[in-house]
């Protein structure tokens, strides 16, 4: 079955061949730190199943040490000019175009195909595989077309990830944070303490207390999916639905919504956040955190009142 | 109470502006050993659950592709393109890209798109080429950031309502634990007046923005 394992092989690859040519790029003063952290996300990609728990939390150790110590640098390696570049563009047109919209139109109509066919495709993962495919095929396309040396793609493809640098796993890293969380009890703490903040008896309370503890617990972990059981447990359940008789679908759908207004303000959710700030290049990481404030703040208001409005009719 | 200084010392760094990846692993240790909680054992946590979301590192397998178009001018045919069209604003631009995301996420479709896959070579250079049309200086933060934040809000506040995302699943797993039975189906609509309000209130931001830059000559 196609799955999880063919999508962790070609992403292995593709890190493996960013190692390769971060060794041999002379223009990064610090290309072994560079190669070393691709080769350990290999190895992540390729073993990560037969290391064991403990093997790879001595590769997480690894990722940390070359990326919080400053030892990875970015290349310069000779791309083209700005010059060059609007030549290229003026004559090949809006065909440019074609390649990279083969990756988003691969996805979507594999997304369609491949459930349908829960055999030979895990059906989990139809998103992502159809995505590889996606790549596979704008790969080949672009070897066809625009010839290219071999190794050229995968230049320009380190030079992008240099730009992302450690900022890359800082994802994983969080999830990962978030599951030590789950382990120590950091959500029953959370929802102790908001079940001390707990207006008791009062319905406006206890959807404020809720709808901002959602967006505010979302903050600190990065996620939602983390915020929502505590505080569903914590004020939800309790008070929100036992008491005053919520409709439980409009309570936990509109809450979990919330959480995401929060999920807008964290440098915590870097996947969405940070990643985007370094891929754009912006001189400021939390330029999309500030562009995105001023919408968050007032859904999350929208949010609370939907909550209020429709949950107890 | 006590793993609760795992988030004072997330809070911190993040402040002092420490290496995030130190931050934390840091706040992993204090949480775990706060909790009382074997080192090793933490390590091993740490490890396994780093493992099972690799899932969130496989995008950057676009990067050479996109790297090459863009060695081959992919931005400045997107730049010319928007140049090109009389009425292009960066508000209109951004608030027709905002429904296309909300919709095509709606429909269980959220890696068609994304920061790696067209915000970079797509949609930002776009934004930036009809925002400097309209008096932006070049080379600010500004528009790209906010090509990259209605990628996010799209995204949040259209793939709820899909019913098989991870969230609706999420939910309905809490639900069943206290009894209630809740169709996905329910959970699904019940995020639309939240999508419909994102759209509002991003759609008049991007409008405002427009307004904002015509009124600069």
């Amino acid at each position: 079955m196609i799955g999880a394992g063919f999508i962790y092989a070609i992403a292995g690859a593709a890190f493996a061949l960013f190692a390769a040519l971060s060794v041999t790029d002379r223009t990064n003063p610090k290309r072994w730190g560079n190669a070393a952290f691709y080769a350990l996300l290999t190895v992540s990609f390729w073993a990560g199943d037969r290391i064991g728990d403990v093997g790879n939390g001595i590769l997480v150790l690894g990722l940390v040490a070359i990326g919080g110590l400053g030892l990875m640098g970015r290349g310069a390696r000779m791309t083209t000019t700005v010059a060059e570049r609007q030549a290229d563009a003026a004559a090949r047109g809006n065909r440019l175009f074609m390649p990279a919209l083969v990756i988003p139109a691969t996805a979507l109509v594999g997304t369609l195909v491949f459930w349908q066919i829960p055999a030979i495709v895990d059906p989990k993962q139809v998103t992502l595989v159809a995505l590889t495919c996606g790549v596979l095929l704008a790969l080949i396309v672009c070897y066809a077309w625009l010839k290219p040396q071999a190794a050229t793609p995968f230049a320009e493809g380190t030079r992008l990830m240099d730009s992302v640098g450690w900022a890359a796993v800082l994802p994983q890293m969080l999830a990962s944070l978030g599951a030590v969380f789950a382990l120590a009890g950091v959500g029953e703490a959370v929802g102790q303490l908001a079940g001390l903040a707990l207006p008791s008896g009062s319905l406006i309370g206890g959807v404020l207390v809720y709808g901002i503890g959602m967006a505010a617990f979302t903050m600190v972990m990065g996620n939602a999916f983390a915020a929502f059981p505590v505080m569903f447990a914590g004020i939800a359940m309790p008070l929100l639905i036992k008491q005053f008789h919520g409709d439980p679908a409009v309570i936990a759908a509109i809450g979990m919504l919330a959480g995401f207004c929060g999920t807008l303000m964290t440098p915590m959710a870097a996947n969405f956040n940070l990643v985007p700030a370094a891929l754009l290049d912006l001189k400021d990481q939390s330029a999309v955190i500030k562009a995105q404030i001023p919408t968050a703040i007032p859904l999350l208001v929208v949010n609370i009142l939907l909550l209020y409005f429709l949950a107890f009719r | 109470m006590l793993v609760l200084l795992g988030i004072a010392v997330i809070a911190l760094g993040f402040l002092l502006r420490f290496n995030p990846l130190l931050v934390v692993a840091a706040s992993a240790l204090v949480t775990g050993l706060c909790a009382g909680i074997d080192p090793i054992a933490i390590l091993a946590a740490f490890g396994k659950a780093f493992n099972q979301s690799r899932y969130v590192s496989v995008i950057y397998i676009v990067l050479p592709v996109i790297g090459l178009l863009e060695r081959h001018g992919l931005q400045e045919r997107a730049r010319d393109l928007i140049a090109a069209f009389k009425g292009a604003t960066v508000g209109r631009l951004l608030i027709g890209y905002m429904i296309f995301r909300q919709l095509s996420a709606a429909l269980g479709l959220n890696s068609i798109a994304g920061p790696a896959q067209t915000v970079r070579p797509l949609v930002a250079p776009m934004a930036a080429a009809a925002a400097e049309k309209q008096g932006e200086p070049t080379g600010t933060d500004r528009i790209p950031a906010m090509a990259a934040a209605t990628d996010n809000i799209g995204l949040f506040f259209g793939e709820d309502i899909f019913i098989a995302i991870g969230s609706i699943l999420l939910m309905k797993g809490v639900l069943e634990g206290y009894g209630i039975d809740i169709q996905p189906i329910h959970l699904s609509l019940w995020a639309i007046p939240t999508a419909i309000a994102a759209a509002l209130i991003h759609g008049t931001r991007l409008w405002l923005l427009d307004r904002r830059l015509r009124r600069v000559p």
